[in-house]
């Protein structure tokens, strides 16, 4: 063993300068000259104002936006420093009841009268899904029209126009991004 | 189900499938000596660095020697990130000011991450500063999965040489894995995750008025290098608590295909560079055919399983035609869930794009039985490969005993030492499993971590301890692990899991090494069809299932009939 410590302290130093410094501090270098946007975190400005990231999801409460799904990320949902889904069996209790009070206000809020589209009322695996399902989209339409005073079709035309399809038409889930939606329908007159 | 969500997987396998061969050919060139087209460029960093180190590369070690300097690398690997972790309030690259680890914690990490195994008490971004996760985890996300490989390949080598007593020199396959293969790798995955949306930064977090005028903080880092190499070396250390859930460590449907592919992509070449070492590709293709029949059936009943939706929630009003959306992203749904669901188990990744906590009763069990398997379907990189090859020398026993001849496989006769050492490496991890659940299950402070009552709970411990003995990594997250108790009971299966199988596996490799190898026969049993794969599969499942079934009932399969039968906790 002491014939082989010598091998191993000094190829362990070399390989933490090589692979936990060189290494990503070279692809750092690289990745903000060649593509600084996605670098830094898909920012987006309005108005000079960092309003979110394109990827993360953020909470939206009030009725004149889509809303995002239920969010179990931080303390109050939506926390982009404390990602986390909810962890809930598919026997608890807790899960259970979440689940029937959110179908409840969906139903309330929303007017819907049939079943509810599974990812509205169930929390993402990070809390920090940007995205609903298109049917989760159009599900809220008339509520957000009629909060807005804007036609029902305008709106509904809005989300057809904002959802993002599959890839090569296989690859992934077609979705609607909540923050770019909500972002495109404050630019509605 | 759908027809998409099939497409979607059969894409995925052809993509895997069509690497084997071109990755093989390249790994065997590599570990034979040969030149290759990396060679020019960094053939002189390799002999620079054994200078350095006092490595004299073509010196042939003993099994013992070998398995003497994996240890010794592997211990000195720990005590530097362990040390990094504790220090870490006083090092640089901590924009956040996050503090130290506390012992127990600082302990269970460093020892997770030199077993590959990539267990996660601790939620990334509150933790961990970006100099910890470089210096710290990126460093032995390369070289346990460096380790993996080298031994693998000494393994490999006792089934190919004849009459001698060597198995291979640790430095250099340890050195040569990692310079040739998986840093040039890494290099070009992570600025490809960066162009598709992967953060790549050492700023500090960034807070964002959002459009209800909210403050939102927004977690950053260098993610997109520790990335490539957590898929790459399946490791599976979240850089985020979300793991590759986050959106920033797997932002759309394209980088989830590619993370799949390198979860596979190593262990899955391996067979193919097994095959052609011994002589003969098609004893690699009988191996990755069990393990990919393996692979189809869990996919299928994951993919079933949370396609079908949870009937107690669809008696509240959900429509069961998005299925079981609980933990799951939407851009991956649950074909993409299931999917990842079973590669990460079936690799010893761990990496999650879902949490496997709120899948449904069956789909949680699948994972779970999985890494029981000893993760030998694909498995993690050079672990899959001897784990897979520990159950033929089963098979082959069994084969013998059947017909009544000393059984041989690809030219070595295995006699009782070699199968008391392979039993000894297979029984380690169940023992280390099934015996700190039941620790657990009896202790409070096993079950202050839990969060769910009820069979589920039982699950969650279970999982947690088959998770830390198979290496793998990923958990049913309801189980709060950062408790002195957990955090040290999981320590030791990951150290059992790890080590108390390579050292009688070297033993084996060494045993076998020494002996002649025979000339094909005609009476021996073929094992390049299949007949031995069929073998092989049910080898693996009687020894999996005779050995965790009743664990299993008390956990996931009473939850399926709980579930069934509409009952909550």
């Amino acid at each position: 063993m002491l014939a082989q410590l010598r091998p191993a302290i000094v190829l362990m130093a070399l390989f933490t300068l090589l692979l936990g410094l060189a290494y990503p501090l070279a692809v750092t270098g690289v990745a903000q000259l060649a593509f600084p946007s996605a670098a830094n975190g898909s920012m987006i400005e309005r108005n000079g104002q960092l309003v979110g990231s394109a990827l993360i999801g953020q909470a939206f409460a009030s009725p004149r936006y889509f809303h995002g799904r239920p969010s179990a990320a931080g303390q109050n949902g939506y926390d982009a420093s404390s990602s986390s889904g909810s962890n809930l069996g598919p026997t608890s209790k807790a899960l259970a009841e979440r689940i029937a009070g959110d179908v409840a206000k969906a139903r309330s809020e929303d007017g819907l009268a049939g079943p509810v589209p599974a990812d509205l009322v169930t929390a993402s695996a990070s809390g920090l899904d940007p995205d609903i399902s298109p049917a989760s989209a159009q599900a809220q339409a008339a509520r957000v029209a009629r909060e807005r005073g804007l036609s029902e079709p305008q709106v509904r035309a809005l989300v057809d126009r904002t959802v993002q399809k599959r890839l090569f038409g296989l690859i992934g889930e077609p979705r609607v991004n909540v923050l770019a939606l909500n972002l495109a329908l404050d630019e509605l007159k | 189900m759908t027809q998409n969500g099939w497409g979607q997987i059969a894409l995925f396998c052809v993509i895997v499938l069509l690497l084997v061969r071109p990755l093989g050919g390249f790994l065997t060139r590599l570990y034979s000596g040969e030149r290759t087209l990396l060679h020019p460029a960094l053939a002189p960093v390799e002999r620079g660095f054994y200078r350095l180190a006092g490595v004299r590369p073509e010196q042939d070690q003993s099994w013992l020697a070998y398995a003497l300097a994996m240890l010794a690398f592997n211990l000195v690997g720990f005590l530097v990130v362990y040390a990094a972790l504790r220090l870490q309030g006083a090092l640089p690259l901590n924009p956040q000011g996050l503090a130290g680890l506390a012992p127990d914690l600082a302990l269970n990490t460093a020892v997770s991450f030199v077993t590959n195994t990539n267990w996660q008490s601790y939620g990334g971004e509150a933790t961990m500063s970006y100099g910890s996760q470089m210096w710290a985890l990126t460093v032995q996300n390369f070289l346990s999965a460096a380790t993996g490989m080298a031994v693998a390949l000494a393994f490999v080598r006792g089934f190919a040489r004849r009459s001698v007593q060597g198995v291979g020199n640790f430095w250099t396959d340890l050195t040569r894995s990692t310079l040739y293969v998986l840093l040039p790798a890494c290099v070009v995955l992570a600025l490809v995750y960066v162009a598709l949306g992967v953060p790549q930064t050492l700023s500090s977090y960034v807070t964002a008025k959002t459009l209800e005028g909210a403050d939102q903080t927004i977690a950053l880092g260098p993610v997109a290098s520790q990335l490539a190499i957590k898929m790459l070396g399946t490791n599976g250390g979240g850089f985020f608590n979300a793991n590759s859930a986050h959106p920033f460590e797997n932002p759309s449907a394209l980088v989830n295909l590619i993370q799949m592919v390198s979860i596979f992509a190593i262990g899955a070449a391996l067979t193919n560079v097994f095959g052609r070492i011994v002589g003969d590709e098609r004893q690699g293709w009988a191996i990755l055919g069990a393990m990919g029949a393996l692979f189809l059936v869990g996919v299928g009943l994951v993919y079933w399983a949370e396609a079908s939706g949870n009937p107690i929630h669809v008696a509240l009003g959900l429509d069961p035609a998005g299925g079981a959306m609980e933990g799951k992203e939407v851009r991956f749904g649950v074909a993409l869930s299931a999917l990842f669901a079973v590669i990460t188990t079936a690799a010893s990744c761990g990496a999650v794009n879902a949490m496997h906590d709120s899948f449904s009763a069956l789909g949680g069990l699948i994972p779970m039985i999985n890494m029981q398997l000893g993760e030998v379907v694909i498995g993690g990189v050079g672990a899959g490969l001897y784990g897979v090859l520990l159950f033929a020398i089963v098979a082959v026993f069994v084969a013998g005993l059947m017909v009544g001849r000393t059984p041989e496989y690809v030219g070595k006769k295995i006699e009782a030492r070699e199968v008391k050492l392979t039993m000894l490496a297979l029984l380690c991890s169940p023992a280390a499993t099934l015996i700190a659940v039941a620790v657990a299950a009896v202790s409070p402070l096993g079950l202050a971590g839990l969060q769910e009552s009820g069979p589920h709970g039982f699950s969650e411990m279970l999982y947690a301890t088959t998770s830390a003995a198979a290496n793998n990594g990923s958990a049913f997250g309801g189980l709060t692990a950062n408790s002195m108790f957990w955090n040290v009971t999981l320590a030791i299966g990951m150290m059992v899991g790890r080590f108390a199988l390579i050292v009688p596996m070297l033993a084996v490799a060494g045993s076998l090494g020494g002996k002649k190898r025979l000339p094909p026969s005609s009476g021996a049993f073929p094992t390049d069809g299949g007949l031995f794969a069929g073998l092989l599969i049910g080898v693996i499942l009687i020894v999996g299932g005779l050995t965790y079934f009743p664990a299993l009932t008390l956990g996931p399969v009473a939850d399926a009939f709980a579930t069934a039968a509409g009952r909550t906790y």
